[in-house]
């Protein structure tokens, strides 16, 4: 019957402005795919007129998730423009906040977003608790620790726990998969591994939100930075404070050591055929030859690198994730990054312009074309033209991911001492090449190896932060003439988020913002073509992948899902005629 | 100036202002027996759609009975009602399955349904809010071979005037509403909001977004958004602002449907008024330092050091009506006052163009009380005039939508 197209489009009633359609050719090989975003809300144009020392707040509201990163982007492109530099306490204090948000989200990520793409929930009822056990013991040794979870008796009553459930025919928090798909490939104590840790997760994760809360006021949406520093110096001045900060650190990292490692190490080994399977990838697709394994993508990765490490200012300080871009999935080759080389195009999104423009003189000019509908009563992306409400970002007129991956590569490539001894270790641990990192199962194991690294980070960050405070040094705010420096000035504010690179814009004149951009990572990695026809991230990703099944698109949910999509989204099947097989919820963290 | 002392007399006195923590005796016992029929009668029914029991998720996810009860009994110390209502709110809880809930995402961040659930609240709010949620997406799947339209459609008719449906999100009315499509025929954001609330019991808007604009409506409002009680006519319509709205203010909403049948008693921005009743400011942990004339002059200053009022570096307390000062967040850790930072208003509408800066208003020159309390307290009355004076506009701006909607509320 020819080819199928899937659509990936939004659950309708609940959440989600991403859309993506797949076409599948009789092998049920992906052999093209369009991302679209189907919300517009403005953010950038309404930023405009402000007072710059405002704007954090407003463009923190990008997203519900990364919250706390737009924000401190916000504030630091005002600084860049003021030429600020911050305090040394509000430095590291940023820091932590963003380091909280890093090993929330990425747990949250791999647990309660991504893992069931991995562990087939109705499997595990068929574990022997006991060889369970051992199991944990095998993993948790592979990455070096004992388990989290230890001994047959606490599977036992997970297990039960968990059989209860499925007896009433009702899987509740783990009613959205596809159990039983011959694409799991775990066994059955090793899914029980992975649902013992989904539910302590939960617990987890609410206390590492805690973390972002001691020094930020509320999670989501911190309110503690200002242009020039922070407010929280009494929580800094409160040894009470960092003690519970460093507590629920502890507990977080043993987690992240002793269950999400282990996890990753199991699954990775598992799914390593996946992963080295360099024949299903966008490269071999285009080239007749592949690197790396399903989901690779364009091997084009960025970092505008982020968390600096000492107080000679921004752009100047050495940092923790080095900038830098990498081609082509070539290693031994680093480009350094440079700021002027961002454009953004919008041939394909719903905006006025006619070529690409760097974010300084970026415009958003709404010119929405609409979507085309057929007689089946859906609408389609009219892919020809304009579909999407995201922009395609380019750096130096080629396409890039970012994100962890991106990070881990780059810092490798870059021969970053700390990076290089992360990536190396669990390389080496796992027993697999580095070129298993060019893939989707390589995009979740970066996640999780820049995780144990924040989390072993921000212990020295607290120390330093406690030890400077007790020598005396409270400062927490750099004074500024507001009226002086606003006057005409222009800055940016280049950072990392937990889902890639992310970079603030603004232009100052007279106090106000005269024009306000940001490129967030959802732009580079969910944009779609461009100019040039070139695909972006998502779209490349999915090229090469062999669906088993189009009713269930397990690989095209676990590729998109590898991201960490800020955007919630759905996948609707629908066969050539039109008629919906199937609507399957891709749950993620936010929308833009 | 006569005219502003009665505006402030009544900003501050009106009952949309003010909530009656004790209505006697003789209402709470009539309200008990009335509660208790509707949950004997809840008790009857199958939960909607073979729903998992509530208590059995707690039970798998390893809750306790004894903190159960304390849950319920924090609840019902947030609804207002007395302490033997707790055994009620605790059978209430565990019947939230018996509603039905649609849950709709508009023009927002997400911020309130998927971050919210995930990372802040009590884990028992979390829970009930996710079974709830969570149900909608399945009764969107159940029926596989249909369009996820078509399911909509059968649910709406078979709960047809019974279900609550919750708003995330603004509504985009520029351009035809073409900035926000939702689902494969590209329906609007408005028509779909709309259709999905015709056949509603009450519409319950979340979130700064949904209730009164919120981000995208901060000027110039480039999409022509709008919040729910713009669109929805006719409606007992409930607003839960903040940004975002605080887990345990929705959950509240919900047990008190479950409990009473009916929306809670509103304000006249049709807010709750067990939580939103009171200034930030009423119940500041730093409010002794303004009444005292100590105030943080700079970001990081002796003040800043010292734990002082907020106001002159932009804390808006005195004029916003929500419950942080009380709940705090992520299970009380901090606040936003206590972080040093102050409040930005945003359960009160248009705060991102008339609150949200780290200044004071410009109009509203709230005197520091230098000569010591007993002196000030004329003073603080007279300077409070213009702050309330904007604050009887909004509210009479909103009263008009507000009281429409209050109308089909009886």
């Amino acid at each position: 019957m020819g080819k199928k197209h899937i659509i990936v489009d939004p659950i309708t009633r609940i959440e989600g402005h991403l859309r993506i359609e797949a076409v599948i050719d009789e092998n049920n090989n992906i052999v093209d795919a369009y991302a679209a975003s189907t919300l517009f809300r403005g953010i950038e144009t309404i930023l405009q007129d402000r007072d710059p020392r405002d704007a954090g707040l407003l463009a923190m509201r990008i997203c519900g998730v990364c919250t706390g990163t737009h924000y401190q982007r916000s504030i630091e492109g005002v600084e860049d423009a003021f030429d600020i530099t911050i305090p040394k306490n509000a430095r590291i204090v940023r820091n932590l906040i963003q380091g909280a948000l890093y090993v929330h989200d990425h747990l949250v990520h791999f647990y309660h977003l991504h893992a069931l793409d991995f562990v087939d929930v109705v499997s595990a009822l068929k574990a022997d608790p006991k060889k369970t056990s051992q199991e944990a013991v095998k993993w948790a040794k592979v990455a070096g620790t004992n388990p989290y979870i230890e001994g047959e008796g606490q599977f036992k009553e997970i297990q039960d726990r968990v059989a209860k459930f499925v007896k009433q025919g009702r899987l509740g928090i783990f009613g959205n998969g596809y159990w039983g798909n011959k694409h799991y490939k775990l066994t059955p104590e090793q899914n029980l591994i992975g649902v013992a840790h989904y539910l302590k997760a939960l617990d987890i994760q609410r206390d590492l939100a805690k973390m972002q809360a001691i020094f930020g006021g509320k999670n989501p949406h911190p309110q503690s930075i200002v242009v020039g520093g922070v407010t929280c110096v009494q929580d800094i001045k409160n040894p009470a404070r960092i003690a519970l900060f460093k507590s629920l650190l502890k507990d977080g990292t043993k987690f992240i050591k002793q269950a999400y490692l282990p996890d990753v190490y199991m699954a990775g080994t598992m799914y390593a055929d996946e992963a080295t399977d360099s024949k299903s990838t966008y490269k071999a697709f285009k080239e007749g030859k592949g690197v790396g394994g399903t989901g690779g993508g364009l091997l084009n990765y960025m970092s505008y690198g982020d968390f600096r490490l000492d107080d000679t200012g921004f752009y100047k300080s050495a940092l923790l994730f080095p900038s830098g871009v990498v081609l082509n999935g070539d290693l031994s080759k680093l480009h350094p990054f440079d700021p002027q080389k961002v454009a953004e195009d919008v041939t394909h999104a719903w905006y006025e312009g006619d070529k690409p423009l760097h974010p300084y003189e970026g415009q958003t000019v709404p010119n929405y074309t609409g979507l085309e509908k057929k007689e089946d009563g859906m609408a389609y992306l009219k892919t020809d033209e304009k579909y999407s409400w995201i922009k395609s970002p380019i750096y130096d007129d080629e396409r890039m991911e970012v994100g962890p991956l991106a990070r881990m590569i780059v810092g490798y490539a870059a021969k970053d001492e700390r990076i290089t001894k992360y990536v190396t270790k669990f390389l080496k641990q796992a027993n697999l090449p580095i070129e298993v990192l060019f893939s989707t199962i390589g995009r979740t194991a970066a996640r999780a190896i820049e995780t144990e690294l924040m989390a072993d980070v921000m212990v020295e960050w607290v120390d330093e932060l406690a030890a400077n405070v007790a020598a005396g040094d409270d400062s927490t705010w750099q004074e500024f003439d507001f009226d002086l420096v606003s006057k005409d000035s222009k800055g940016v504010g280049l950072a990392e988020a937990p889902r890639g690179a992310l970079g603030h814009w603004v232009k100052i004149k007279d106090g106000k913002i005269v024009n306000y951009q940001a490129v967030v990572p959802s732009t580079w990695n969910a944009a779609p073509r461009d100019y040039k026809g070139r695909l972006g991230a998502y779209e490349a990703s999915l090229i090469g992948t062999k669906v088993a099944n189009p009713e269930e698109p397990l690989e095209i949910i676990r590729t998109i899902h590898s991201f960490d999509p800020c955007i919630a989204c759905a996948v609707h099947v629908v066969d050539t005629k039109g008629k919906e097989l199937g609507v399957y919820k891709v749950d993620t963290g936010c929308s833009i | 100036m006569a005219d502003r002392i009665e505006g402030v007399k009544k900003l501050f006195t009106s009952k949309s202002a003010r909530i009656e923590t004790n209505k006697g005796d003789a209402y709470y016992e009539k309200l008990f027996a009335k509660c208790q029929a509707r949950i004997d009668e809840l008790k009857t029914q199958q939960p909607i759609n073979n729903r998992l029991e509530i208590a059995d998720v707690l039970e798998m996810q390893g809750i306790e009975r004894r903190d159960f009860l304390k849950w319920a009994s924090a609840v019902t110390g947030m609804l207002m009602l007395p302490s033997s209502f707790t055994p009620l709110v605790a059978d209430a809880a565990l019947l939230m399955n018996r509603a039905p809930v649609i849950w709709l995402e508009l023009s927002d961040c997400a911020g309130n349904s998927e971050a919210l659930l995930r990372s802040d609240g009590p884990k028992i709010d979390e829970i009930v809010l996710d079974i709830i949620s969570l149900e909608f997406h399945e009764t969107l799947q159940a029926a596989a071979g249909h369009q996820a339209e078509k399911q909509l459609e059968d649910a709406m008719e078979h709960f047809k005037d019974k279900y609550l449906l919750f708003v995330e999100g603004a509504i985009p009315m520029a351009n035809n509403g073409s900035f926000g499509t939702i689902g494969a025929s590209g329906e609007t954001m408005h028509d779909h909001l709309v259709r999905v609330a015709k056949h509603s019991a009450a519409v319950v808007a979340v979130g700064s977004c949904a209730t009164f604009g919120g981000v995208p409506a901060a000027a110039p409002n480039p999409t022509g958004a709008v919040g729910v009680m713009d669109v929805i006519d006719g409606k007992p319509l409930i607003n839960i602002p903040a940004c975002p709205a605080n887990p345990a203010n929705m959950v509240g909403v919900i047990i008190h449907y479950i409990l009473t049948g009916q929306v809670p008693e509103l304000d006249s921005l049709l807010r709750p008024k067990f939580a939103f009743g009171y200034r930030i400011h009423d119940n500041c942990e730093r409010r002794a330092h303004f009444d005292a004339g100590e105030f943080v002059e700079e970001w990081g200053d002796e003040g800043a050091k010292n734990n002082f009022c907020l106001y002159k570096v932009g804390c808006k307390g005195p004029m916003t009506f929500n419950n942080c000062s009380i709940v705090r967040y992520n299970e009380g850790v901090n606040w936003p006052v206590g972080v040093g930072r102050g409040c930005i208003g945003c359960s009160e509408p248009d705060f991102w163009d008339k609150y949200a800066y780290e200044r004071p208003m410009a109009d509203a020159h709230i005197k520091a009380p230098t000569g010591g309390v007993e002196k000030t307290v004329d003073e603080f009355g007279l300077g409070l005039l213009t702050a309330a004076g904007i604050g009887i506009g909004i509210h009479a701006a909103a009263s008009y939508a507000a009281n429409k909607n209050e109308q089909g509320d009886a």
